[in-house]
């Protein structure tokens, strides 16, 4: 499938579902989002993408192995969980830092965030890796 | 204590790393571990013996009533001094045996294993805790007999072994669960203790159902035998440490340790006796027929565990003397024939007996030992065996026929102890294909410690025997046993049946080349019988299996889908017909006009993607359904779902539309009846969720938890957006259960694609 209306346009949705993606991620703790809508929206950039020109394109683009990338959401996932542990807190406790910078200006991040992140990462690995590998298929033949 | 019973994992997990450092001397060191253990033992034995108890505690899980828990008293002590003893005999001695062998260390580490695990079975005072241990002593035998994998019977008699112990252990589980909801507790000593609750319990006939399902087929009790001569293909250090003298001796150890909580009834004599003297009478006579060493030891084995069994049965002060006196000879004795078979076996190449004589001038260190110990075996008199006949003898008496079953079977011990630890070494000499001569120390060694024990033990039992057997006995009965063992106790019917029983022997022995024809007959007979069920019941297993993979794992989606359907909605018919529940319909929403717009939109693609005849119309319509589900999500405020369900939609539809490359061309195969079947099973599955959305929609389970992640998310969360506190922080580990299921799920997928690009890309 080659349009040009679609590379043009893909060319400049994809950064800007991406960026989106991680604004969606980082919202979800006080209004709709989180990581796993965000996940899916990075991964339908990704999808965008590779339909608009090639799967081999859209993994230049990704840069790392797909499946590499679930098991690092995964292990980061895991690892916001041992924060609590560390603490002498059951396996996934929350634990919350808060700084202010300016009067105004109070930065609060907690092991939730990461554990966001993690599942943000395995959604969009998952995601792209079956769907890849199903377009690959097609690729190939055509 | 645990340092006792936990160093065996620990020598064995470190053993290949040893191995590769200094060969097969690793296998000497090992032999340490055991020899602690037991100098450990022997350190406590004064105390021991004289009624102290050594206890050892760690919480594990106490919240399910299961702790490392482990006590050490006078029964633990006789069985934990065996366990090790005879441990670092077997360690030292295949060092010899299996003497070049790339897989020693191998070995070694898997007796060590079960050593640890048969510790932890004698030792432990928690009754989930022993089941444990016990079910490794299963599984680390499994692995000592398959040793030799490569060889079908091997494998056969491993997983027969397995199979019928772990079957049995599962049985004992369930008696134990039983006995722990029954007094309250899985402690091992609290239970012993509440014989009065147990025995008048009305589930006390299925408890002891049990868990003498789990003892008799440890302890190989008729008819559940037949997988001891089997795991004879073990290599024979594993036959003469587990199948002689320790493993099988744990169904013998829980029926002495649970004698004091459920003994003494009527069940338990009858059906301890009963199955004991069958068991005892099945194994001696059996053995005769045999002619290979490690077979003739093992029906003999089979038929002391009846003996145990049924003394054990009869339960009286007198006979748990007499079981526990006759553990320890049999254990010294049939320990040291099993490594002399080996030894004979090594050195001549050669197992069968009826081919054996004259070695004694080339293995005359081995030989002696072999004397000793068959002479203990058949019971002649100034031989601990002998001490530990009249002691069974004097209790039988009091018991109608058992004295007779006793005989007859003493006969053919005495023509096994003939058989295995005289003919070999003293008949005219044959040429075997190897030639014969003394293996080295460490092969020795065993043996000749278990005959000098055996000696020792004969002539002078007060000094160890008396506390041990003692001891053992006190904890057997739950009350003190003092014991006092004599070499000779005059001439009283004791005696007379010794000699009987040896008269009897010497005739057995001397017609017994005309008994082999009979033995063969036997065997074949045996064939029939239990081995033939097993094998039976294993296939039937099987081919059930087969039949319901095929029906319900048909392969094919529709069929699932329509399987998963009609059992959802048979199961809401029937939860629906037995409840009470009505619909309410009341405090409806009111039907707005765009949600009015929205579900026509739904029912119409919905049907169009039933209809349609090419797929991608049916993902199209599909896509409508979804897309107009996100905007009725966001009619009734959830954002949240809209958004998911939006992306979600969109990915599927690409997805659907990838896959369809690999599917054949679109055809219509179905037939109107099959259609029309699947039209009405989807209308009862719309209609049951659409009750059931109703249904529960009115009905109210206390307060809803809704209110508490409202009132908690931003203090206790940091967060406004509830459903990503509950996602990320509350309900954590479910998310990470998901994603962790999720990736599983990605990475299936992806060895699937990749497999059929390999097998020459898609096959369409």
């Amino acid at each position: 499938m080659t349009s040009l209306i679609l590379r043009t346009a893909a060319r400049y949705l994809f950064p800007l579902i991406l960026l989106f993606s991680i604004y969606v991620l980082f919202r979800g703790h006080n209004d709709p989002g989180g990581g796993f809508v965000g996940g899916l929206a990075a991964a339908s950039a990704y999808v965008l993408y590779a339909l608009a020109f090639d799967v081999k394109a859209a993994r230049g683009l990704l840069r790392v192995d797909s499946a590499r990338l679930t098991a690092w959401g995964l292990l980061l996932a895991l690892l916001s969980g041992l924060a609590g542990l560390a603490a002498g807190r059951p396996f996934l406790t929350a634990r919350w830092g808060k700084w202010t910078i300016t009067e105004t200006w109070i930065v609060k991040a907690g092991t939730p965030l990461l554990f966001d992140v993690g599942v943000y990462l395995v959604v969009l690995g998952v995601t792209v890796t079956i769907l890849f590998a199903l377009a690959e298929g097609e690729d190939e033949a055509s | 204590m645990l340092a006792m019973v936990f160093s065996g994992f620990v020598v064995a997990a470190l053993l290949p790393w040893l191995h590769r450092r200094i060969g097969d001397k690793a296998s000497l060191v090992a032999a340490l571990c055991p020899l602690a253990a037991t100098l450990w033992l022997a350190s406590g034995f004064v105390g021991v013996t004289s009624g102290d108890v050594i206890t050892a505690y760690l919480p594990w899980m106490p919240t399910l009533g299961l702790d490392l828990a482990f006590r050490l008293d006078g029964l633990s002590l006789l069985f934990a001094l065996m366990i090790s003893g005879i441990g670092t005999l077997v360690v030292l001695y295949t060092h010899g045996y299996l003497h070049g062998d790339p897989r020693q260390h191998r070995f070694v580490m898997y007796t060590l294993m079960f050593m640890a695990s048969m510790l932890g079975v004698v030792t432990a005072d928690n009754l989930i805790l022993l089941f444990i241990f016990w079910e490794l002593t299963s599984f680390t035998s499994f692995l000592l007999i398959g040793f030799n994998h490569d060889e079908e019977a091997s494998r056969r008699a491993a997983l027969q072994a397995m199979l019928v112990t772990v079957m049995g252990g599962l049985f004992l589980l369930a008696g134990v669960l039983l006995i722990g909801r029954a007094v309250g507790t899985f402690s091992l000593s609290a239970v012993v203790a509440s014989r009065d609750l147990l025995v008048d319990h009305p589930h006390y006939p299925v408890m002891l159902g049990l868990v003498l399902v789990g003892a008799f087929t440890k302890s190989a009790q008729a008819p559940f035998h037949f997988w001891l001569p089997n795991a004879m293909a073990a290599p024979t250090p594993a036959s003469a440490y587990l199948h002689s003298s320790t493993m099988v001796k744990a169904g013998v150890y829980l029926l002495a340790r649970l004698h004091p909580a459920l003994g003494g009834t009527e069940a338990w004599t009858l059906t301890l006796t009963g199955f004991g003297a069958l068991t005892l009478l099945t194994g001696a006579v059996m053995a005769a027929g045999q002619v290979y060493l490690k077979r003739l030891l093992a029906y003999t084995t089979v038929a002391a565990l009846g003996a145990l069994v049924m003394l054990l049965g009869i339960g009286t002060e007198a006979a748990v003397e007499a079981a526990m006196v006759f553990l320890m000879a049999h254990a010294c004795y049939k320990a040291a024939l099993f490594l002399v078979a080996g030894s004979i076996d090594h050195e001549t190449g050669e197992k069968n007996v009826t081919k054996l004589g004259g070695l004694f001038r080339y293995m005359p260190i081995t030989g002696a030992t072999a004397l000793v110990a068959a002479l203990s075996m058949a019971g002649v008199p100034s031989a601990f065996g002998f001490i530990s006949k009249e002691l069974q003898y004097a209790v039988l008496f009091q018991h109608g026929w058992l004295p007779v079953v006793a005989v007859v079977s003493g006969a053919f011990f005495l023509l096994v102890a003939v058989q295995t630890g005289i003919r070999p070494f003293w008949a005219r000499y044959r040429e075997t294909p190897k030639h014969a001569h003394e293996p080295p120390w460490t092969m020795t060694l065993g043996p000749v410690l278990l005959g000098v024990i055996t000696v020792a033990g004969g002539l002078f039992p007060g000094w160890t025997a008396d506390a041990l057997a003692g001891a053992a006995a006190s904890a057997t009965a739950f009350a003190p046993v003092d014991m006092h063992l004599h070499v000779w106790h005059g001439f009283n019917r004791e005696l007379m049946a010794s000699l009987a029983t040896l008269a009897l022997g010497g005739i057995v022995v001397l017609v017994s080349p005309r008994l082999a024809g009979l033995g063969n007959r036997m065997a074949g007979l045996a064939r029939l019988g239990p081995d033939r069920g097993y094998d039976g019941a294993l296939r039937g297993l099987l081919s059930l299996a087969k039949w319901q993979t095929k029906a319900l794992q048909s392969g094919s989606l529709r069929r699932y889908l329509m399987i998963i359907l009609l059992t959802v909605i048979a199961l809401f018919a029937v939860s629906f017909a037995r409840s009470e529940l009505s619909l309410q319909l009341r405090d409806r929403t009111p039907l707005t006009l765009p949600m009015f717009i929205l579900c026509a939109l739904i029912v119409v693609a919905s049907i169009a993607a039933a209809v349609s005849a090419s797929r991608l119309g049916a993902v199209a319509a599909m896509g409508v359904v979804g897309f107009s589900i996100a905007l009725v999500f966001v009619l009734f405020g959830a954002p949240d779902l809209a958004m998911t369900q939006l992306v979600i939609e969109t990915l599927s539809v690409v997805l659907l539309v990838s896959a369809f490359y690999y599917l054949p061309a679109f055809t219509r195969r179905s037939t109107w009846r099959g259609r029309a079947r699947d039209l009405l099973v989807s209308i009862f599955a719309g209609v049951v969720m659409t009750l059931l959305v109703l249904l529960a929609t009115g009905v109210s389970v206390g307060e809803p938890i809704s209110d508490y992640f409202a009132a908690t998310s931003v203090p206790l969360g940091h967060g406004r957006n509830i459903v990503n506190v509950i996602l990320v922080d509350y309900r954590a580990l479910d998310t990470l259960g998901e994603i962790t299921v999720l990736a599983v799920a990605g990475l299936g997928a992806l060895a699937l694609l990749k497999l059929r690009t390999k097998n020459g890309g898609g096959e369409s």
